[in-house]
């Protein structure tokens, strides 16, 4: 077993569990787009960032990909995170705005500003078809092509390809693929229908108060949490 | 593995091309690499780029035949790695450096007027296949810079009317063979 | 070749060497390093051939053809034995008077010779010329000095001699604790020490281990890398032979960029020669220690520097970075311990075990020991190859060695590091090449590129420059990393027209801090520098695209524009044949005019005109 704190909680799992798994099991949410349990990790994604370290000598690492180890001080909500969270989830709805996956998380997030041009995109490249195709059809029929800024996925040569079985895991699997709900307002970029209430708590501290879904916005313990 | 697609079922259509000049440029590769305990599909590629200018999709799909790898990977390699090229190269090739040094000497007004001059986009070959336009970073001879590569012979110190000379040259030729 | 079968016969071979060799022969070594080949070296070469032939001297006179100098601004160039010769610039209607003047008659053809610019001294000896006076040159002693070929030239000159002492009798261990007393740090950008990564090696109980040489070197304008293997690969394979023994591999590869065919070509040869010898291979030495390498063409990927996507490459994957939550220490190639090293970290090391850790730990500074190789390039008068102890600062760097700014313009920055550093702004200049010191400036040590930027480069455009280079080279696999740079290209490039505003600038900031945050790899990690070190020392620039609508370098295109001055034009018509988009106008001797509407702003007519009479605002 490895014992580590997670949210200042002391906790302890099986050696090899990530810390993604580690903080499902204890009941905390973190959000993600590029995992799935019965695929591998692929770190795509990066919205499953937590910080790692002590304060002042941390980093954000993907807990999808990150096992947890002994004596790890692990944060899911501080400030640092929350911060690059919002800002891959703003660039997720600019550049897939039609994926109701990414509005969703907008909403959950009150991310309630949009300042990039949106690109109407329909693949946000999380890899998961990908690795469905292969890990779980083993048919291998697309992948990755090209790198960089220019990245897509495709068969081979973009023609239909004779090793896919038709078998549809890679359109079930997509988070790009199911459209956004519609909401009471005319479509805009963002729907923000649902729209969650941000944790106030990160005002006056580096890290959120409690890990309720949805927040409640108390107020309690405060004397317990790191002040700015 | 278990449920490995046979090869042979796919790509169907490639069969109709005449692959036997493929095949034993291909076994020659493959038997120079049989000794090693892993594979280097890179290097296989890179031989078989060296031989054609290019990968020829015939050849990526032999490759995949007969060492047992999916031609999604075969294809993301040849994607992902500048070094290869999926489209056949055009007579001559020409990179101009896009490396630090070169740029901040002014290598994009060269590659623009390169692009105008020979009529040709970057990573293209120009319609009546005499020139093929790459851009490179950094060859290492920065102190050249901003340079070209012409068919393997480094030209440095460009300016916009030197480059002119050195296609110019090569325009006239060209109109004399064509 | 005979092989050496026990240490001490090294010293046999060696003395038989020097003994073959006739010190007073005459010789020219003509430099053949890329940067020499590009300005013609191998012109002056054959022509060296050919007119020796013809006057029947070619016996009497070795054609040495060596790697870089150092100088290579100043190429083709070539020195000359006896005197120690030194001449620039030559070309291969030289050749002729050299060949009669200097190398029959011993005299000095002054045209040749090197100027001192400021001086205007003409200087005859290599070593007398200023652009070498405060290097020191450790692992580019060699360099220029032998044949690259020849495995005899480096031998001679002490080769191998390290790895002879080790196999002598210095144990494993003691070899990586005087690794890791030497205080060396990694040369590939890092700067991770390299003898702890050893140790952790060395500790590692699974096997087999491997050792792999990293020459992708894919920091565009940066060359020493390749220019060390072009020029004394030797000293690299050494170095790789003694790690082996050290944390015990029998197989190492050397991952070498694709672009640098003379540096594939020599190192393949000195592998063969080393084998031959018996200083490579099976039984090296008789010491029993076997040890190979294997080369490694790049693909032409930049990402594949970083040691996670270089082993993913080298296992034939796509140069993916993955996580790395375990070192490769413990888990590298094939999931084996695997110790990864640059070009010049393993060329460091017979340095470190001729002369000894204590020795090497007083070179430098305290967090930064030996020395530092850059490739010195932009807009400096001594482009070329430099080496020069850790905590010289920079300004004794670029304006001593480097002799400063060309056309007497002004020096404005130091771009260290490349897509992954940051620009050093001139008034920081003192600052001593240490690794703390730089990165604490916002930029970082890097493996070696030091591009100098004068009045006329834009810094917004340098930022901008970065982000495309680094968004064509990303593996693209993380959102952060991919999106993040697509997006702070967008808004350099808004700025850069003009089309921006404050806002957006924030915005610039906060992107490239999260995505150097959120990011898996260190390209991802470091891409954001760039962009952060221009703002944090150049936001006036920024601000002036942004409010004034103005680039104050004039450099990005759609803020600047062409015009013909009235009084200087005398309508020679030159520009006006020359203009692409027959954007000028005007009579046959009277003063021409550029219409705004159709002008592209290539430049072609500021550079065509003699009368300066184009000006560009
Ligand atoms: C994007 C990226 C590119 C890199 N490119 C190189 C390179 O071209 N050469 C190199 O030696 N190290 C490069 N590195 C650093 C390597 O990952 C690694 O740290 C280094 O080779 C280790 O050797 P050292 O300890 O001797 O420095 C790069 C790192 C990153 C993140
Ligand atoms: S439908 Fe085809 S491409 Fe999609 S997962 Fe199935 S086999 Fe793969
Ligand atoms: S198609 Fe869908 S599942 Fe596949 S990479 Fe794109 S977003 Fe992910
Ligand atoms: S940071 Fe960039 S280069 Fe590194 S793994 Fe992520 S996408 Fe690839
Ligand atoms: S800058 Fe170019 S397009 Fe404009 S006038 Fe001069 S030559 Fe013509
Ligand atoms: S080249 Fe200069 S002098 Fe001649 S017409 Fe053009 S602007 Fe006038
Ligand atoms: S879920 Fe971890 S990076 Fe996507
Ligand atoms: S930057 Fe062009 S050769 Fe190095
Ligand atoms: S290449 Fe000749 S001096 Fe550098």
């Amino acid at each position: 077993m490895v014992n580590f704190t997670l949210n200042g909680l002391e906790v302890s799992v099986e050696k090899g569990t990530t810390l993604l798994e580690a903080a499902d099991f204890y009941g905390i949410e973190i959000p993600t787009l590029c995992h799935d349990k019965g695929l591998s990790p692929y770190g795509a994604c990066r919205l499953c960032l937590v910080e790692i370290g002590t304060p002042g000598r941390s980093r954000l690492v993907s807990s999808c990909t990150y096992q947890a180890r002994e004596g790890l001080n692990v944060r899911t909500h501080s400030e640092r995170v929350i911060k690059a969270r919002k800002l891959l989830i703003e660039m997720y709805v600019a550049l897939c705005p039609s994926s109701k996956v990414i509005q969703c998380l907008a909403s959950k997030y009150h991310v309630t500003k949009v300042r990039f041009s949106p690109k109407h995109e329909d693949c946000i490249l999380c890899g998961l078809c990908v690795r469905m195709c292969d890990e779980q059809m083993q048919a291998k029929a697309i992948s990755f092509v090209n790198r960089g800024g220019r990245r897509l996925v495709s068969t081979p040569f973009a023609k239909k390809s004779e090793d896919c079985r038709l078998c549809g895991a890679c359109i079930y699997i997509c988070p790009a693929c199911q459209t956004r709900c519609q909401g009471p307002q005319e479509e805009n970029i963002l729907c923000n229908a649902c729209l969650n209430l941000e944790p106030p708590c990160l005002e006056k501290f580096e890290d959120v108060m409690c890990y309720m879904d949805p927040c409640v916005a108390c107020e309690l313990n405060t004397d317990k949490k790191p002040n700015k | 593995m278990g449920l490995r697609t046979n090869p042979k079922a796919c790509y169907r259509s490639y069969m109709k091309v005449d692959l036997t000049k493929i095949d034993q440029i291909i076994n020659q590769i493959i038997d120079k690499y049989k000794d090693d305990e892993d594979v280097p599909y890179i290097s296989i590629l890179q031989d078989i780029n060296d031989e054609y200018r290019y990968l020829p999709e015939e050849a990526l799909y032999r490759v995949s035949q007969k060492m047992e790898v999916s031609m999604s990977h075969l294809y993301s390699l040849a994607t992902f790695y500048k070094c290869f090229s999926l489209v056949p190269k055009g007579e001559h090739e020409i990179q101009v450096c896009m490396g630090t040094a070169c740029h901040v000497r002014g290598a994009s007004r060269i590659l623009e007027k390169v692009t105008r001059d020979l009529q040709v986009k970057p990573g293209k070959t120009s319609e009546n296949g005499k020139f093929s336009l790459e851009t490179v970073n950094c060859v290492g001879a920065c102190a050249q810079g901003p340079l070209v590569v012409f068919d393997g012979k480094y030209v440095g110190k460009l300016t916009l009317n030197k480059i002119e000379k050195m296609l110019g040259g090569n325009h006239e030729k060209d109109n004399k063979t064509s | 070749m005979k092989k050496i079968t026990k240490p001490a016969e090294l010293e046999e071979l060696r003395k038989i060497i020097i003994d073959r060799r006739d010190p007073d022969k005459p010789s020219v070594a003509v430099c053949c390093g890329t940067g020499c080949l590009a300005s013609g070296a191998l012109e002056v070469v054959s022509s060296f051939e050919k007119i020796l032939k013809e006057k029947n001297i070619d016996a009497d006179l070795d054609t040495r053809i060596t790697g870089c100098h150092g100088f290579c601004e100043q190429g083709p160039l070539m020195v000359i034995k006896p005197g120690n010769i030194f001449y620039c610039k030559v070309n291969q209607h030289d050749v002729e008077e050299i060949v009669e003047k200097t190398i029959m008659r011993g005299e000095i053809i002054e045209r040749l010779l090197y100027v001192n610019p400021v001086t205007g001294e003409k200087i005859v000896r290599e070593d007398e010329i200023p652009f070498y006076k405060k290097q020191y040159r450790l692992i580019f002693a060699y360099n220029g000095k032998l044949v690259p070929t020849e495995i005899d030239d480096y031998i001679e000159l002490g080769g191998y001699s390290a790895l002879r002492k080790v196999l002598e009798g210095i144990s494993p261990a003691q070899v990586v604790a005087e690794v890791k007393a030497s205080g060396l740090r990694g040369r590939g950008g890092g700067g991770f020490p390299t003898g702890i990564k050893w140790e952790s090696c060395y500790n590692a109980t699974d096997s087999p281990k491997y050792l792999i040489c990293n020459a992708d070197e894919g920091d565009p304008g940066c060359f020493q890398d390749g220019y060390l293997l072009e020029g004394n690969p030797h000293s690299v394979i050494e170095g790789m032979v003694i790690g082996a023994y050290a944390v015990g591999s029998k197989q190492g590869y050397i991952y070498v960029r694709n672009e640098y065919p003379l540096a594939i070509k020599n190192f393949g040869i000195a592998v063969e020669q080393a084998r031959a010898y018996g200083l490579l291979g099976e039984n090296i030495m008789g010491s029993g220690l076997s040890f190979d390498i294997r080369i490694n063409k790049g693909g032409g990927a930049f990402v594949c520097g970083e040691s996670s996507a270089l082993i993913a490459s080298i296992e034939g994957n796509v140069g993916e970075p993955r996580d790395k939550h375990t070192h490769a220490t413990e888990r590298g190639l094939w999931n084996k311990p695997t110790v990864l090293n640059n070009v010049k970290t393993w060329a460091n090391i017979p340095i470190i075990l001729n002369n000894g850790a204590e020795w090497f730990s007083r070179i430098g500074t305290e967090t930064s020991k030996g020395t530092m190789i850059f490739s010195l390039t932009g807009k400096v008068n001594n482009t070329g190859l430099v080496e020069v102890p850790m905590g010289i600062s920079l300004r004794d760097l670029v304006i001593d060695i480097g002799g400063g700014v060309p056309q007497g313009k002004k020096i404005k920055a130091v771009q260290t590091g490349g897509p992954s550093g940051g620009c050093i702004p001139e008034h920081l200049l003192d600052l001593p090449v240490d690794y703390e010191k730089l990165t604490e400036a916002g930029s970082m040590m890097g493996s070696g590129g030091m591009i100098v930027l004068d009045e006329s480069s834009c810094m917004v455009d340098v930022a901008k420059y970065f982000l495309a280079f680094t968004q064509d080279e990303s593996c693209g696999s993380c959102f952060s990393c991919r999106e993040g740079i697509t997006r702070m290209l967008e808004i350099t490039d808004h700025i850069t027209r003009g089309q921006s505003s404050l806002a957006e600038l924030d915005l610039l900031q906060e992107l490239a801090e999260v995505v150097k945050d959120a990011s898996m790899c260190g390209l991802g990690q470091t891409c954001g520098n760039p962009v952060l070190s221009t703002i944090r020392y150049f936001e006036d620039e920024y601000r002036a695209h942004i409010l004034e609508k103005k680039c104050p370098a004039g450099v990005c295109r759609e803020l600047i524009s062409f015009r013909i001055d009235q009084e200087l034009c005398n309508g020679c018509r030159a520009c006006l044949k020359k203009c692409p988009e027959e954007a000028i106008q005007g009579e046959k001797k009277e003063s021409h005019n550029i219409l705004q509407d159709l002008c592209t702003k290539c430049g072609i007519c500021l550079e065509t005109c003699k009368y300066d009479a184009v000006i560009k605002e």
